[in-house]
């Protein structure tokens, strides 16, 4: 995997753990306002790097897979096959 | 239902293939304290659940949960990466060879397969969460034990990480057990 596709892999690695960390927070605070708003702000930033993402590197999702020139949801490397 | 993500929650990482701990690790991956009897039982007890707060805790630690049971994975994967048999039996692993060569499989760290004996549903939402956080705690406790026993620093750095999410979840069963608690005192449920 080239440098550059997995900079952004680990940038939405990031993201994605922040919005799970608010999301499991908000499940015990869902009065929290300020938590929710950062939970908005940080989904809506993870969206766009994955549709960066999916745009240049390929499918994160099966669904992404109909936006792709072609079948390459198979294509690899597989999660565990990815050398950081 | 569960939709499929192609990438890890973190960047699972090891300095070197290394038999001996990937005996070890396994356990996180089908023993007593490991990632798949965390994802089952959080996802098993949620029907039982009375308020919406300990359905929602229990449906997304659950899910998270299947996360690190690929991080897991995937870490033995790459510890086991080109073992020969000859190998594999040095690291005391013949056995695991002869069962299932360099396929992952579902033990403890002496090969015991995993049984639903480790995880619990007891219908009642205090004993179940109390549960929880004893199972959060023996987890953290064995990724401890893990970090002790290898000098590896990336894959110390991807333990300490699934270490710290046990913490984490501690923390919000214990906030799920006091506000159900609450909840059945308001209701008068005795």
């Amino acid at each position: 995997m080239h440098r550059e596709q997995l900079e952004l892999l680990k940038r939405i690695q990031a993201l994605e753990f922040t919005a799970t960390e608010f999301n499991l927070y908000l499940d015990t605070h869902p009065g929290d306002q300020r938590a929710f708003i950062d939970f908005s702000n940080t989904v809506r930033e993870l969206e766009q790097q994955k549709e960066l993402y999916t745009r240049n590197y390929g499918p994160l999702i099966v669904d992404d897979t109909a936006r792709q020139p072609c079948w390459n949801w198979i294509d690899d490397p597989w999660p565990w096959e990815i050398e950081y | 239902m569960w939709i499929y993500e192609k990438k890890l929650q973190y960047p699972a990482k090891v300095s070197k293939p290394d038999l001996r701990m990937a005996k070890y690790l396994i356990t996180q991956y089908g023993g007593p304290d490991g990632e798949l009897s965390a994802a089952l039982r959080y996802l098993n007890q949620r029907y039982s659940m009375p308020t919406n707060v300990t359905k929602a805790i229990l449906t997304d630690i659950g899910t998270e949960e299947m996360a690190h049971l690929e991080i897991i994975a995937t870490l033995v994967y790459k510890l086991t990466k080109g073992a020969s048999a000859e190998e594999m039996e040095r690291a005391g692993l013949g056995g695991h060879y002869a069962d299932h060569d360099n396929a992952l499989y579902y033990v403890d760290a002496t090969g015991n397969p995993w049984t639903a004996t480790y995880i619990q549903a007891k219908g009642d939402p205090v004993a179940d969460l109390h549960e929880d956080m004893a199972a959060e705690e023996k987890a953290r406790a064995t990724y401890q034990w893990l970090i002790d026993l290898t000098d590896d620093p990336d894959l110390i750095d991807t333990l300490n990480f699934l270490r710290v999410r046990e913490i984490v979840h501690f923390q919000r069963f214990g906030e799920a057990l006091d506000l159900v608690q609450e909840y059945q005192n308001s209701k008068h449920i005795f």
